[in-house]
């Protein structure tokens, strides 16, 4: 019982991870398809005000994946990294990357070296978000086992191909409906027409990838296929494939507002369709919930820190983000600090 | 001799790369971690003068030292991530078989980390647009969410000291988890209070002897002033309370961990009238060399008499406790740590006797010297203290329940070599980049504060050369305060 609260939570867990990070990362892809330094200064611009303040937040998601999944989990947990050792490292030297990239870049004045840490944020922005979704491809495909040893076929095979794709592309709406609404409270209003349909490309994208993705995982994860085509795992797909067409339909009748929040619920849902097709095994179709379940206690103390830091944590939260898109959140400014300029500064 | 061999040659040949590969990036990780920690703390406390006070000086540091923040703090999120990630790739057998009985401290953690990440983005993003005093009291719990993930990690690290809170089944895994027990196990409270106060204090030298250096070379101004007095006060009102922990934290290892004792102290045979010895090297038959031998010392210490028993190394099987060569450097790590700390302790004396006498700074450059070094040997001894605890600890990564050897995962070595090579480059980059980036800011706000003295010198108010700088004038691009940083006087140069 406890254990399937658990499983629920990481779900969750992993769906907002997939929502905040998704933006996140989602805006790295934009960032990265922006065009040279002087086409691409306004959008970059742009990402670089709007993912600043709530970039760390965004990321600490992941902690507590891992943290739910070593506590709650913790045979699931060695079993996961032991198959799948090399997308998991190239995802923690992508996070590397990306997030010093992304650090250094704001403090830098020079073109040629922001162009440095721009590119390792943007490229990093690209490969994490597709190895973390080979991640999950390689799970859903049931090829890690307990005791399966690292190897090549656990997350270079048609489902983690098609999951990995499937992840950047989600990424990238997600990324270009925020963008729209920030580049409309930044008052850049040129811009609110560019994301806007980078969004509608990135849906586009996402449709014909989750349309090749069917057939083409329908025998290789049979387990997962079955359950995201009939009962509830079926409902939440429809209902996250109408959600994407809602956000879509919204950013035509410019209510970003809304749109940002069908986005999220799409790939929420996504997420959520994955949980309900997977049920009741953690590892398909090897290892099951309860069989995976850390000692009862454990549980049960990680279900109150959860229920606490929910209560600590969730106006704390609300506060950051409406704080956010109030527009309440600037950067410190050199005159601020009152910095002054040094030669061969670019801006 | 012939025992190191065998137990070497049953090590699997990727457990090398891996605990090269968690040694280093913890190394770095907790370079950052004083100021994860603790610099919130200090910039909330130079932010309350500037709003108690209405100190343009006190205010302008506080914004200063937040831009700082807002990298380190970023760098640091990104290296913590890795070492969660890094308990996958290099551990898996650790967290496979004990993650549900100590997991749930890395789950305070991050939870606390969480709210740690939100506030501090109110914090640094909040300094344009929000009230000043509501700014300042969002960030009040910043350094009680700080204190609450160092609790949580320093509840896993202690539990893999001092294990408890289960029983064994028949095959040798854990059951009957009691979580409370696991968390608050005895080595808990020493490391806990012993680390935090390590990190107020790191955190308060670094950033002081950022302005002693600066005093240093002349620019003997309010702002430089204020900038080292408010975290070296902070720095050395803590230093003989972590004496006096550090103290109490040797002691619970003496007797919750008698072989991690002995290596930090090389006591080769158990026996009371132990000596102590300062530095010195253990060889492979017990003998020691080099050093300076302090009779009945180490008895005394360890148990205020000098017939305390200690153990020593050899009461356990040589597989069973740090190598030689190990205990040398938990032994090398835990003297520094103890040396750099009896010295901070002058330190602190003369900053005391100082501010009872003149109830001021000196004009002493000895003083100034030695403060602008205090911080980085306080890094040098937050490194001793993780090598002393972590090497002192060899071959368990759980205390003896589980060796290292059984933790670590089974892919190639070649694989585990290849990414500590990638790491390697990329901390080494990133690590450069953000002191560049640091020092490229240090270098903006001094020429900004030099031009601003200049102009002051020939404006109509020409200001007192130590005198309070102007408010920064919103809107006003570049150097924007007065102050007399740019002209020595007297006879500092």
């Amino acid at each position: 019982m406890m254990a399937d609260v658990i499983a629920w939570l990481l779900v969750i867990v992993i769906a907002a991870y997939a929502c905040a990070g998704g933006t996140d990362y989602g805006a790295g892809f934009w960032d990265l398809t922006a065009g040279g330094a002087e086409r691409g200064k306004r959008p970059r611009w742009l990402i670089d005000h709007a993912m600043a303040p709530v970039w760390e937040v965004n990321n600490v998601w992941l902690i507590f994946v891992l943290i739910i999944m070593w506590t709650g989990f913790p045979v699931m947990f060695q079993a996961v990294f032991e198959a799948l050792w090399l997308p998991l490292a190239l995802a923690a030297v992508g996070q590397v990357l990306r997030g010093a990239g992304f650090a250094l870049r704001k403090p830098t004045r020079r073109i040629a070296q922001r162009r440095v840490y721009g590119a390792v944020f943007a490229i990093s922005s690209l490969l994490t978000p597709f190895f973390l979704g080979s991640v999950l491809g390689g799970v859903a495909s049931g090829r890690v086992a307990v005791g399966t040893e690292a190897s090549a076929d656990a997350w270079a095979n048609p489902t983690s191909l098609m999951a990995g794709l499937l992840a950047v592309a989600a990424t990238a709406f997600l990324g270009a409906v925020f963008l729209c609404s920030d580049a409309r409270r930044f008052g850049a209003d040129d811009l609110v027409g560019y994301f806007r349909l980078r969004a509608w490309t990135a849906f586009a994208a996402l449709v014909v990838l989750a349309l090749v993705a069917l057939p083409v995982t329908r025998d290789d994860a049979r387990y997962v296929w079955d359950g995201l085509t009939s009962g509830l795992g079926l409902l939440m797909a429809l209902l996250a494939g109408v959600c994407g067409l809602a956000a879509v339909l919204l950013l035509a009748r410019r209510m970003y507002g809304w749109s940002r929040c069908s986005a999220v619920a799409t790939v929420a849902l996504a997420v959520l369709a994955w949980g309900f097709a997977q049920r009741p095994y953690l590892l398909p179709t090897t290892l099951t919930v309860s069989e995976a379940a850390g000692a009862a206690h454990s549980l049960r103390w990680l279900g109150i820190v959860t229920l606490i830091a929910v209560v600590l944590v969730g106006p704390a939260l609300v506060l950051v983000y409406r704080l956010d898109t109030m527009g309440r959140l600037e950067p410190l400014t050199d005159t601020d600090t009152s910095a002054a300029g040094l030669p061969g500064d670019d801006q | 001799m012939l025992s190191i061999a065998v137990h070497l040659a049953n090590t699997p040949p990727q457990l090398l790369p891996a605990r090269e590969q968690m040694a280093f990036t913890l190394a770095m990780h907790i370079l950052l971690v004083p100021f994860g920690v603790a610099l919130p703390f200090i910039t909330v406390l130079m932010h309350y003068r500037a709003l108690r006070r209405d100190d343009p000086v006190a205010l302008l540091l506080a914004r200063r030292w937040s831009a700082v923040m807002a990298v380190q703090f970023a760098i640091g999120i990104i290296t913590g991530t890795v070492l969660s990630l890094e308990f996958g790739l290099l551990w898996p057998g650790m967290m496979g078989r004990w993650g549900d009985v100590f997991g749930l401290g890395f789950g305070v953690e991050a939870w606390a980390f969480f709210l740690e990440a939100i506030l501090i983005a109110v914090y640094l993003y909040g300094w344009r647009r929000l009230k000043p005093w509501t700014h300042w009291w969002l960030a009040v719990p910043l350094p009680f969410t700080a204190a609450m993930g160092a609790f949580g990690i320093i509840a896993a690290n202690s539990w893999m000291n001092t294990p408890q809170g289960f029983t064994l089944d028949a095959q040798g895994n854990p059951e009957n988890v009691d979580v409370r027990q696991a968390i608050f196990t005895p080595m808990f409270g020493p490391q806990y209070w012993h680390f935090i106060v390590a990190m107020f204090m790191t955190a308060g030298y670094v950033v002081a002897g950022v302005y002693a250096v600066g005093w240093l070379r002349g620019r003997h101004d309010r702002y430089h002033k204020l900038g080292f007095t408010v975290p070296f006060t902070v720095a050395a009102i803590l230093t003989p309370v972590q004496f006096f922990l550090g103290d109490n934290a040797a002691r619970a290892v003496f007797h919750k961990q008698p072989v991690k004792f002995a290596a930090m102290e090389i006591v080769w045979k158990t026996d009371r009238h132990v000596p102590e010895y300062i530095f010195g090297r253990l060889h492979g038959n017990g003998t020691i060399s080099g050093g300076i031998k302090i009779p009945q010392l180490d008895s005394i210490l360890a148990g205020f008499k000098p017939s305390t028993q200690v153990t020593g190394l050899t009461a356990v099987p040589a597989s069973d406790r740090p190598t030689p060569t190990e205990a040398t450097i938990v032994h090398w790590a835990f003297d520094i740590m103890a040396t750099i700390g009896s010295v901070l302790i002058l330190l602190a004396l003369w900053y005391a006797w100082i501010w009872w006498r003149h109830r001021d700074l000196p004009l002493n450059r000895w003083f100034f010297s030695c403060a602008a070094l205090a911080g980085a040997a306080c890094l040098i001894t937050v490194e001793c203290g993780w090598i002393t605890t972590e090497v002192g600890r060899q071959p368990w990564i759980v205390y003896n329940n589980m060796r290292v050897s059984e933790a670590v995962t089974t892919t190639h070595a070649g694989g585990i070599w290849t990414m500590l090579g990638i790491v390697v480059v990329l901390y080494v980059t990133v690590f450069s980049a953000f002191l560049a980036v640091v020092l490229k800011m240090r270098t903006r706000w001094r020429i900004a504060d030099e031009g601003a003295a200049a102009r002051g010198a020939h404006g109509p108010e020409t200001d007192i050369p130590y005198g309070p700088r102007r408010e920064p004038v919103p809107g006003e691009a570049g150097a924007a305060t007065g102050g007399g940083s740019g002209t020595p006087s007297g006879g500092a140069r």
